[in-house]
């Protein structure tokens, strides 16, 4: 091994493919049955965490950074002065498998700069998942990056040896799409999207009569997009989220805040705080949406364009529904129970469970991990002690405020101190 | 008035349940079950030695698992947290599975059932923490040796992950606090004791019980580590919390050795 040549390579190829934020190793079902190398089922682990407080669980690299187009958000776009690299086929296979063997990872996340076509590139992916898994007998998990334009049948193949596939759609609207990506069609991201949707249908049908059936995609597919680059609304990305949801069956939809890596009149300029808080909303959002029953238009519509910067969504939609509380713990159905702010789907498991038993009190309470400082004005319980009064929305606002220490506290503060 | 006795177990979950199976069986009035080695008898009560029977703790296993079978996993757990009087809250908990017919494990308005099931819940975060956290270095006889230091006795909960994960490959994983290890030698799995010497529990300098491409590898990974940070989003605060410093020591991310020149 030319270890200095790898190491080089590995430094500019990591960089460049930092920015794609899914690390996901999750939702596969790749049993390691013919005494191979690894095993995918269950859930995902993060095997480490940078000091930017992300999760470390796939090897994240670029094949190349080498890229004919020339996309205004992009490191990697083809008029950025940078050092270039390429890795050779075996090169990224025996990383990834002494990586594995030591449980730095889970597996392999490939993406690369479009060289020559779209589809010459796509091959050169398929060609290292399909050299791990026939030729090492790998089992680990694999995601590749489906290169916008690439044809039907590669698609088709790349998710014989994959576990997920992903397609960025980075810019949320098509508008911003050809400011920033004129060389790229809003139709080259839909379409690999498409087939790979179809496919994962198919195979599921399949499925049900043929058990030997193949896997294909079983993790499925995920989307990024980038937040702030183009003066997009939070509704814009989050209605195009529930769209790639619905539409595309996607298990993710990640949200990037846009970090300012070129010099350029159509975007933030450099050196540009990251709009991480905003971010942060976004997912929360996100999971609402997921997991708490929400629909998307309880959290944002024409009338309120963007999230609360100061307040989670949760609290903000309760404090303009203010009219469905208080609810009693001990009787409220699930999905309710869900829409409390400071309840999460876990205390909801555990409130359930409890009141079973007992009539549960403010004691009760305190002792399951919920946050009862916001909590505690929105429901009643076997106490006798009240919380909940007629308050108005923003009077009861000011109180949470005042009452609670949020990890964004100060971040919020200075971000309303750049505005004034 | 009849006395309590104290029973005293070999430390394993088999003595514990072997123990448990004799109050029961004897109609003991069992005061407490303690570890022989840890010996705090109380003044008044007499003491007794309770031979390890898997046959018997098989029999206790099978009736908590009958009655609920999430409930003997959440047992086994908790009692590999070690902490100080799990045994005697580990007995009245089973008690209650047994005289009662509704299920007990859901009673999280108890005060006993809530901290039996957050202790397991803490145990299952350290094993799922040790899956992620053990760092395998290749020995020059081509073995995968790990060494670890959990907070709570998880080895015989993640030797199952790894065997189905490193199912071709012979590796070591090996508790330095506890003292033993997992050795699995590509069929087999077997506990082992081991008196190791200083250079493989010191991972900062790899002496020649390594392969030679292993500090290639761990500088590639550290390469690798810190390349995939992104600077303008820092967040030391949030890193520490999901990888407590208490980790770093044998994490090759964190070893200096393994950083990138001039990063």
């Amino acid at each position: 091994m030319d270890y200095n040549r790898i190491r080089e390579k590995l430094s500019i190829l990591a960089d460049a493919a930092k920015y794609d934020v899914s690390c996901a190793s999750s939702g596969s079902n790749r049993k390691n049955t013919s005494k191979g190398l690894g095993d995918s089922t269950g859930m995902g682990i993060c095997h480490s965490y940078t000091e930017d407080g992300r999760c470390v669980s796939l090897l994240k690299i670029l094949l190349t950074n080498h890229c004919i187009f020339d996309c205004a958000y992009c490191v990697t776009r083809k008029s950025n002065d940078i050092p270039r690299a390429a890795f050779k086929i075996q090169e990224v296979v025996d990383l990834t498998i002494n990586f594995y063997r030591r449980n730095y990872i889970e597996g392999l996340f490939l993406s690369s700069g479009i060289f020559k076509s779209a589809d010459h590139t796509m091959e050169r992916l398929i060609a290292v998942a399909k050299k791990l898994r026939l030729e090492e007998n790998f089992n680990g998990y694999i995601h590749l990056k489906s290169i916008p334009g690439a044809s039907d049948e590669l698609m088709y193949e790349a998710g014989l040896y994959a576990d997920r596939l992903s397609v960025n759609i980075e810019i949320p609207t098509i508008s911003g799409l050809k400011l920033l990506a004129p060389d790229k069609r809003h139709e080259d991201f839909t379409q690999p999207m498409n087939k790979v949707k179809n496919e994962i249908i198919r195979y599921r049908d399949e499925l049900k009569v043929n058990r030997h059936t193949p896997k294909y995609a079983p993790a499925g597919q995920s989307t990024q997009m980038i937040v702030g680059a183009t003066g997009e609304s939070d509704r814009d990305i989050m209605y195009s989220a529930t769209h790639y949801y619905r539409n595309y069956g996607m298990k993710r939809v990640y949200y990037s805040g846009y970090i300012p890596v070129a010099s350029d009149t159509r975007l933030p300029a450099l050196g540009s705080q990251v709009p991480v808080l905003r971010e942060n909303r976004l997912y929360q959002a996100d999971w609402l949406l997921r997991f708490y029953g929400f629909s998307v238009k309880e959290l944002l519509d024409e009338q309120k364009p963007f999230l609360d910067t100061d307040i989670d969504p949760k609290l903000s939609w309760a404090l303009r529904n203010l009219q469905l509380f208080p609810v009693d713990i001990n009787t409220a159905d699930k999905q309710l129970l869900a829409r409390v702010p400071g309840i999460g789907i876990k205390s909801v498991h555990t409130i359930l469970k409890a009141r079973r038993h007992r009539a549960l009190t403010w004691d009760h309470l305190s002792r399951f991990q919920l946050a009862l400082n916001r909590a505690k004005y929105f429901i009643t319980c076997a106490s006798p002690d009240v919380y909940h009064r007629d308050r108005e929305a923003g009077n009861l606002k000011a109180l949470i405020l005042q009452q609670s220490h949020g990890k964004y506290r100060h971040l919020h503060s200075n971000q309303l101190s750049l505005f004034n | 008035m009849e006395q309590a006795t104290i029973l005293l177990y070999d430390g394993s979950f088999n003595g514990f349940l072997t123990a448990v199976f004799k109050t029961y069986s004897d109609k003991i009035i069992t005061a407490d079950i303690q570890r022989a080695d840890h010996g705090q008898h109380g003044l008044f009560s007499d003491a007794v030695y309770i031979v390890t029977d898997t046959a018997l703790a098989q029999r206790v296993w099978n009736g908590i698992r009958k009655k609920n079978g999430q409930a003997i996993k959440e047992i086994y757990f908790a009692f590999l947290s070690e902490q100080e009087g799990i045994e005697r809250l580990l007995l009245s908990y089973i008690q209650r599975i047994f005289s009662e017919v509704r299920a007990v494990r859901t009673d999280l308005g108890n005060e006993m059932v809530l901290r039996i099931e957050q202790l397991a819940r803490k145990v299952g975060r350290e094993k799922h923490r040790m899956e992620a956290f053990v760092r395998f270095q290749l020995t020059a006889d081509g073995i995968y040796f790990a060494n670890i230091e959990p907070d709570f006795n998880v080895l015989p909960l993640i030797s199952r992950h790894f065997r189905s994960r490193y199912a071709d490959q012979e590796w070591i994983i090996y508790d330095l606090k506890r003292n033993y290890g997992l050795h699995y030698d590509g069929n087999r799995l077997s506990l082992v004791n081991m008196d190791l010497p200083k250079s493989y529990t010191n991972s900062l300098k790899l002496g020649d019980e390594f392969h030679e491409d292993e500090s290639a590898y761990q500088q590639l990974w550290g390469t690798y580590f810190q390349k995939t940070n992104i600077r303008s989003r820092i967040n030391k605060k949030l890193h520490e919390q999901h990888v407590p410093r208490r980790y770093w020591k044998y994490l090759s991310e964190k070893n200096p050795a393994n950083a990138l020149p001039g990063a």
